[in-house]
């Protein structure tokens, strides 16, 4: 019934020319997508991967064991020191993340431009 | 110029739809879309619907997965009842349930979350709460069922 997440991992660019790895995921986020979202993280060569991106665009559902699974990436990221930040979040998944704080952690931006620049 | 306005279809006054989902994860997607079909025949804005099929949709997860225990032999049973401006959603499970709950549940703790001095999880309850109008928690007296009972109600300027 939930819809396989898939997550594929790009490279790009920031404004000031720092690289940016950016997750993109697909599908639902639920309790089901800890591979695609905590293992799609942790493959991130962890020297490099210093500014990282979360690219929610295509993401219909997310429930709140597929928040908690952004929380941990959170904590691993702050962990190593990592600035996160999230874009294409719906109206109403943008309310929930603020709702449990997220927004303390990671930024919350329209698109992937506004996301890019705010690292 | 004419102005084009839309009314909602008539919903006669006291409506009950009920749904059984098997307790597997991805099924409360069915109750979320019955919901949603329902919210939107009563005229409820676009951010209202969204807010009751996640509230519904974590409801119906506590009850696959706490109240029955993610046994497919049970059912989880959904019931939603129209009735005026309201819409009441009650999510019913085999599970012993808690204690009458209707005080305010606790606000995730985000600073406590990455520290690690709390679940990651734990946060549906919280968010049924804080997207509807009302929420309560609700034990059978036999200790074999128990439900939780959500209601939205059209805001005035709908």
């Amino acid at each position: 019934m939930q819809s396989e997440t898939k997550a594929r991992v790009e490279q790009l660019a920031s404004p000031a020319g720092d690289p940016v790895s950016v997750l993109r995921f697909e599908g639902d986020i639920a309790s089901t997508s800890k591979e695609a979202v905590l293992g799609t993280y942790q493959a991130l060569p962890k020297e490099t991967a210093k500014l990282v991106l979360l690219d929610f665009t295509k993401v219909d559902y997310i429930n709140s064991s597929g928040i908690a699974l952004v929380i941990q990436l959170l904590i691993e990221a702050s962990n190593l020191g990592q600035k996160v930040a999230a874009f294409g979040l719906s109206a109403h998944f943008t309310k929930v993340f603020t709702m449990v704080g997220i927004t303390k952690y990671a930024g919350l931006f329209a698109t992937q431009t506004e996301a890019l620049a705010g690292l | 110029m004419s102005e084009t306005k839309t009314i909602p279809a008539p919903v006669p006054k006291a409506t009950t739809i009920e749904v059984r989902l098997p307790s597997r994860m991805g099924f409360e997607k069915v109750a979320m879309a019955t919901a949603s079909s329902v919210a939107k025949l009563m005229g409820f804005r676009d951010d209202r619907v969204d807010d009751l099929k996640t509230a519904v949709g974590e409801a119906c997860i506590n009850a696959i997965e706490h109240g029955n225990r993610l046994n497919e032999v049970l059912n989880v049973g959904v019931q939603l009842s129209v009735s005026g401006d309201s819409l009441e959603v009650k999510v019913i499970d085999d599970g012993k349930g808690m204690n009458k709950q209707t005080g305010k549940i606790a606000t995730p703790d985000i600073d406590r979350k990455m520290h690690g001095d709390e679940a990651a999880r734990g946060m549906g309850m919280f968010l049924i709460q804080a997207l509807v109008d009302e929420a309560e928690w609700v034990a059978a007296m036999d200790g074999n069922s128990s439900y939780v009972r959500l209601v939205i109600r059209l805001d005035k300027e709908q």
